[in-house]
């Protein structure tokens, strides 16, 4: 059968409905925020590309990864690398190479080849790993982020150890974020309806009915992992660019968790949880961000201890597992809204039996 | 030669460390399929609980002050209460899911214990004085061996030993092995699940403080996120040892040791600040070569 333009329109409608929501969210925002809500924005914004970018791999591998950070690690330094004024290279990265040390490049080709050198590397690590199932190989990315602190903490001559590198120019809003998020969402939606998407599930599902239907595994979590790790590598040239400083402990057990926690929130099977649970913890932080500032009430500064944000949200991701094991959209996209009544009723009688 | 067997002695300590921690980790993967991420956060409970509370940089001694005869029992008691008491909120309601599932829920309690520690006693490290007397020396021929490292060397040995006397010579030992069998199985013979549960929590909660009085007294500092390397080293010695064998986590354990000290002691002089991604390179090699483990367990083979 031909595909029709409704079918065609139905099957990208959970892809088209993100996009507008993430829009409207955007636009209003840079209408009526304030300069704190900007910055907020431009952070979820990173954020949701970080998330969107882990989801196309364990979303749809089923395999656990802690190594992403590290990932997001490697992108955010090579843009730097490109992007800083070479007076300042040359007197604290003296281990740079001449290209870099001498020049100072754009922001977008800077962040292109940041996100070309996480997928690099993992290619490289995946190559390896790839044929580790399970806990194995959650361990071994966690060993792969573990080497990437270690190094880029260390390495003073090109990251600048522990003390930071600075400087880095200040160009990401929440427009540009915004058009990053937008691509994401689109080579994250294409790869999962894909049919290397598609097997690399059925391989998620039941490892041994895939691999006796002729699914080369390996081979489809090596490219899912190294698309997500060139998007998150991205989204660490854009972080970097965000912040305008770096220093490698930022990327690790942290922000780990974090992104981890906001995927598990959304829900782990699909687009939508993972952009659900960006903005969810987003809010939840936020207000508990502001209740740790502290309100003045009846002249009185009321205000939860310091480190109350952390509590909370651990506490609120331990409720959801808890609760509702496949997250806030148990694994669902967004539906669509055309379907009679009628049949709603049924499919809905279906799903419950 | 003699700077050899130095640090075959230094290995040997730090080893002994691992192990412990390593196998508190793999007590509790046997039976609950759980890879405990708060198991360094147990450690530092352990070590938070001998000052005083309080967000001042220097570490008053509370209970670190006593008599070591009622210090460890009370230091011990907090732990294995803080276990079971995680127990009880996270993983209890979580018991029917999945491996990684259980993952991220102990993250996620790790990250409740790290931030309750820094609100309660500050972010900054703290210089606490543990037992210094064991830091003199004793020697043995020319090689100079501290106190402290053969009192922990001796007291692993008597924990391991302890331990697999519990396993087994008792009945609880007994229900404990069957149930890291096969829980289900295990289960249908009346074994009660929680019970057995709680138990590996306990056990696991003993030898986390095991661990954070003698690295307590190796280091002297105190941090919240000082469990966080134990911890790491401990899954990965129980991830190359076999996941699931205790024989493994001990192994992995000493492995790792060795290969830390190693490095830390024959690597050039400039290579040096990366011994960790050394050593975690090297895991990955381990993995590679024996994924499941050097001492595979039968948890491990897939069954269709």
């Amino acid at each position: 059968m031909q595909p029709t333009r409704v079918s065609l329109l139905r099957r990208f409608w959970p892809l088209l409905a993100l996009c507008a929501g993430i829009t409207v969210v955007v636009g209003l925002g840079s209408l009526l925020g304030g300069e704190q809500f900007q910055v907020t924005l431009t952070e979820m914004l990173i954020r949701m590309i970080v998330v969107v970018g882990i989801y196309l791999f364990i979303g749809n591998s089923g395999i656990l990864s802690f190594g992403h950070t590290g990932f997001m690690c490697i992108g955010a330094y090579a843009a730097a690398w490109a992007t800083v004024d070479p007076t300042w290279k040359q007197m604290m990265l003296t281990g740079l190479p001449d290209f870099l040390q001498q020049n100072q490049y754009p922001f977008l080709p800077a962040v292109l080849a940041g996100a070309v050198l996480a997928g690099a590397v993992a290619l490289i690590l995946g190559a390896a790993i790839m044929r580790l199932s399970g806990i194995a190989g959650s361990i071994a990315t966690f060993a792969f982020l573990a080497i990437v602190n270690s190094v880029y903490s260390n390495w003073e001559t090109v990251t600048a150890g522990t003390s930071s590198i600075i400087g880095v120019p200040n160009v990401v809003g929440p427009w540009v974020a915004w058009l990053f998020v937008l691509a994401t969402l689109g080579l994250a939606y294409a790869f999962q309806v894909s049919r290397f998407g598609l097997m690399l599930r059925a391989s998620r599902d039941d490892e041994v009915a895939a691999k006796s239907s002729a699914v080369g595994i390996v081979k489809m979590r090596l490219i899912a992992f190294v698309v997500s790790a060139m998007i998150v590598g991205a989204a660490g040239g854009l972080y970097g660019h965000f912040l305008g400083i770096l220093t490698a402990d930022s990327f690790y057990l942290s922000l780990t968790f974090v992104t981890l926690a906001m995927l598990v929130v959304g829900g782990v099977g699909s687009l939508t949880g993972a952009v659900t649970g960006v903005v969810v913890v987003t809010i939840v932080v936020e207000v508990l961000r502001h209740m740790e500032a502290g309100t003045m009430i009846a002249g009185a500064n009321l205000h939860l201890p310091q480190g109350s944000q952390e509590i909370g949200l651990g506490i609120v991701m331990a409720l959801i597992m808890i609760f509702r094991p496949s997250g806030l959209t148990r694994g669902r996209e967004v539906p669509w809204p055309f379907t009679p009544a009628a049949r709603r009723a049924k499919l809905k009688a279906v799903r419950a039996a | 030669m003699i700077g050899f067997l130095q640090n075959l002695v230094d290995a040997l300590s730090l080893g002994s460390l691992y192990a412990l921690a390593a196998l508190g980790v793999g007590l509790l993967f046997g039976i609950l399929r759980l890879v405990n991420f708060a198991h360094g956060d147990f450690i530092s409970i352990g070590a938070y609980a001998l000052i005083v509370p309080s967000l001042e940089v220097t570490a008053q001694l509370f209970i670190g002050a006593w008599n070591w005869t009622l210090m460890i029992p009370t230091i011990t008691l907090i732990v294995v209460i803080a276990a079971l008491i995680s127990d009880a909120l996270v993983f209890r309601p979580l018991r029917r899911a999945t491996a990684p599932t259980l993952m991220i829920a102990s993250f996620a309690v790790s990250y409740v214990i790290q931030n309750g520690i820094l609100m309660i006693y500050g972010a900054r490290p703290k210089a606490a004085n543990l037992w210094s007397g064991l830091n003199s020396a004793m020697m043995i021929g020319d090689l100079r061996v501290p106190l402290l490292q053969v009192v922990t060397i001796g007291v692993t040995l008597l924990l391991m030993g302890g331990l697999t006397l519990f396993l087994r010579r008792t009945a609880f030992g007994v229900m404990m092995r069957a149930a890291a069998e096969d829980f289900r199985m295990a289960q249908y013979l009346g074994v009660r699940g929680n019970l057995v549960i709680g138990l590996a929590f306990a056990i696991s909660g003993i030898l986390a403080t095991a661990v954070s009085l003698l690295y307590l007294s190796q280091t002297g500092t105190l941090s919240p996120t000082m469990g966080v390397p134990l911890a790491l080293f401990a899954f990965v010695a129980t991830v190359i040892g076999g996941m699931g064998s205790l024989i493994g986590a001990v192994v992995g354990g000493f492995l790792v040791g060795i290969i830390v000290v190693m490095l830390q002691a024959y690597l050039p002089q400039d290579l040096r600040v990366f011994r960790d991604a050394f050593a975690f390179a090297f895991v990955i090699l381990i993995l590679l070569v024996r994924p499941s483990g050097i001492v595979p367990t039968r948890a491990f083979i897939e069954r269709v």
